[in-house]
């Protein structure tokens, strides 16, 4: 009978038993051993995947992709091969969620390095934590003012600026956004009166900022600001500055605004017939979408560009260039290139570069050395702290990456393209054209 | 002088979009006594419901809106059977939280569907055409077309209030629900249908909205808010009301930012906060509870 081989009886049964038991605590006993062979490394990651900032982290899952299929047979430090895991938490667009899931992070997954990225909302709360918890943290994709400045105990007094022990972070400063819209001003003939459209928010106060912002620059250059005031985000109406700078004549219009708002602002200024010679405008027009949403009448708008298929930089890590991070992204998802793209990768080739360079990856403390002596080219540029175009409180711990101005040229295809104008402020990324006034 | 004219001109016309926002908001209120705080977030649904059809099926954005909004009233006869008249009862914080639950799950399930990009309804140029008046003066095609909705809207929705069989039971319901019952009127199903029609004019704001701005899945609540004041300073429940409130807001707006840009939302709120002060229930109060 086929049945009777099957049955149990209860002496089998307890010798069975006792030989699984032993076969698994001998497992237990040398699993440690065989963990050992490839030791663990985690990566904090912190985005805003979700919220009014979301649009700012939609490459990140391309980028994790695409850097979980370089590091997938572990990355090789000295002798040892380490298994890096990278652990992904969304800050929903909310400081105070950045900070939570940064915490969690330190403390429960306990990991060797962290990474951040897109706007202070997200890096400085985090930056913050991992200061106070003595973890090592890279960030980008933030101007540094605000991540250097938003972070000090007292923002308003410059005496009292001390860098920071444990936390890094590499992109551009408000210098250099001005310095490219200038020089593309340079390029076309105007009466040299600009209209600034600032809001009332931590962007619009920097930029339109007596001290610091564009007034100064701007009155250096010989250039007459009109600036009606800072204005509320997701205001209806702008008849109140086109009014203004229908009146002092500008020909040029700055600022930094939300995509809404340039909208209406624009569609309002044709309506009433206030057509300036160049529109160069920070946040709203830095999506290819936003764009398409204006339609014919969004030609020859300029914006300061950080990252574009045209930059003549490769990858780190898998060697692909601009060109082709860009073109395997649209490839991927069917969506045009952005410009965090570069930025979400090149985090990720910071992050390995210094593993691999520290005398102990599990070690906070060589880590952090590591950091400070990164000297790494990245698909956005060379990343090295301690450089002299920063002021002296901020070079330890701020690397510069170049920027240069673009104007968006609407295809014969319908579709728009960027189009680098003026090249000044980063010489060796190769313009593809002149600056244009809007007809 | 021009340019104060120009200025309140500016201000009436922004008014009518903030009372094509309100409109459906109100009616809601008016007949169910149904604060929704889901308002300004089903109106970006729409949006995206019209740039859907228009993608897919590869028509103009007009066509689209058209056949958008029977879809959206049957959305909002469903969301109201099937969801909020299980809630709707004597505590008027359940269906409220149930709202604002529903909020933060539309806004969610659009930004998971639609990604986080700006988008915009566009046509051929009509966005920036604009009639020439006196002195150098220019009216826009679109705030004119937006204002001449939203009185279309309001005369529409008074007819069938103030006209139809159907507006006398919807009457009745809001005045006294128990009563309107013992007359044979089923209040849950016409709370159904009065949703529906809210979304309907929801659709109409969605297409201004898109044509005017970028929307965005997270732009909802921040239209909420003038909905909200256009609502309370015309008077709970009063259809022309909300537009005179929509104006109200419009101009102060307009006029404190030609003033300084600093104090455009400002004034609007101040004189939201004024017309409470003085006339506590609104301008023209319909209602009396």
């Amino acid at each position: 009978m086929v049945s009777r081989t099957f049955t149990f009886t209860r002496r089998k049964f307890l010798a069975t038993s006792a030989a699984t038991s032993a076969a698994l605590a001998s497992s237990a006993v040398f699993a440690p051993a065989v963990r050992a062979a490839a030791k663990l490394l985690k990566l904090g990651f912190v985005s805003p995947q979700t919220g009014p900032l979301a649009a700012f982290a939609e490459a990140d899952n391309y980028n994790l992709g695409l850097v979980r299929d370089t590091l997938k047979g572990g990355l090789k430090i000295g002798s040892t091969t380490y298994n890096v895991e990278i652990v992904v938490k969304d800050s929903q667009s909310n400081p105070n969620r950045a900070a939570e899931v940064a915490k969690d992070l330190i403390v429960k997954d306990e990991v060797n390095l962290m990474l951040v990225a897109s706007t202070p909302e997200t890096t400085n709360p985090v930056s913050t934590q991992c200061e106070i918890e003595g973890v090592p943290c890279v960030s980008t994709a933030a101007p540094w003012q605000p991540y250097f400045i938003g972070r000090q105990a007292n923002p308003g007094d410059a005496k009292t600026w001390k860098p920071f022990e444990n936390t890094f972070h590499f992109f551009w400063g408000l210098e250099d956004v001005i310095a490219a819209y200038t020089n593309m001003w340079g390029q076309v003939s105007t009466n040299k009166s600009v209209g600034g459209l600032f809001p009332n928010d931590g962007d619009g106060n920097a930029w339109g900022d007596k001290m610091v912002g564009f007034p100064p620059v701007l009155d250096k250059l010989g250039y007459k600001l009109a600036d009606p005031g800072r204005y509320q985000d997701l205001t209806d109406d702008f008849s109140a500055q086109i009014a203004a700078f229908k009146q002092a004549q500008a020909e040029i219009i700055t600022g930094v605004v939300i995509p809404p708002d340039f909208t209406t602002f624009w569609n309002q200024a044709n309506q009433k017939g206030f057509r300036p010679k160049v529109a160069s405008i920070g946040k709203a027009i830095l999506f290819p979408v936003a764009l398409d949403a204006l339609g014919k009448a969004g030609n020859n708008l300029s914006c300061e560009v950080w990252w574009s298929p045209a930059f003549p930089f490769k990858s780190s890590l898998s060697g692909v260039s601009s060109a082709d991070l860009a073109k395997g992204y649209t490839t991927a998802t069917g969506k045009p290139w952005t410009q965090p793209i570069g930025f979400a990768h090149a985090l990720f080739e910071v992050a390995a570069d210094v593993l691999k360079r520290s005398a102990d990856p599990t070690d906070p403390k060589a880590n952090v050395a590591s950091i400070a002596a990164t000297n790494l080219e990245t698909i956005v540029g060379p990343v090295k702290f301690g450089s002299d175009a920063l002021p002296p409180f901020a070079r330890k711990n701020i690397s510069k990456t170049p920027i240069v101005g673009g104007q968006w040229r609407l295809g014969a295809d319908g579709k728009y393209q960027i189009v680098i104008v003026d090249n000044q402020t980063a010489p060796n990324i190769p313009t593809g054209g002149k600056m244009e006034v809007i007809t | 002088m021009t340019a104060i004219f120009d200025t309140i001109l500016q201000g009436v016309l922004l008014g009518g979009l903030y009372a094509l926002f309100a409109a459906g908001l109100a009616l809601i209120f008016g007949v169910m006594r149904l604060v929704n705080l889901a308002h300004g977030d089903l109106i970006v649904l729409a949006a995206y419901l019209i740039l859907l059809i228009a993608n897919a099926l590869h028509l103009g954005i007009i066509l689209s809106f058209l056949i958008a909004l029977p879809l959206m009233f049957a959305a909002g006869y469903v969301l109201q059977a099937g969801l909020l008249n299980r809630v709707i009862g004597n505590d008027i914080l359940v269906p409220l939280l149930t709202t604002f639950g529903l909020s933060i799950i539309l806004q969610n399930a659009m930004l998971t569907g639609f990604s986080a990009d700006s988008r915009r309804l566009t046509t051929d140029g009509i966005e920036t055409a604009s009639l020439p008046l006196f002195n150098g003066m220019a009216i826009g095609i679109m705030p004119l077309l937006t204002f001449a909705a939203a009185v279309g809207v309001i005369v529409a929705l008074n007819q069938l209030f103030y006209r139809t069989a159907l507006g006398r039971a919807f009457r009745a319901v809001s005045d006294d629900p128990v009563t309107a019952r013992l007359m044979g009127i089923d209040d849950k199903q016409l709370f159904a249908i009065a949703m529906g029609v809210a979304l309907t004019v929801c659709t109409i704001a969605a297409l201004f909205l898109g044509l005017r701005a970028n929307f965005d899945p997270t732009i909802g609540p921040g239209r909420l808010i003038f909905a909200f004041e256009a609502v309370i300073i015309g008077g709970l429940g009063s259809l022309w009301g909300t537009l005179a409130g929509g104006v109200i807001l419009g101009v102060a707006q307009t006029i404190g930012a030609s003033i300084n840009p600093e104090w455009q939302l400002l004034a609007g709120h101040l004189a939201f906060l004024v017309v409470l002060a003085v006339a506590p229930r609104g301008l023209f109060p319909r209602a009396v509870d």
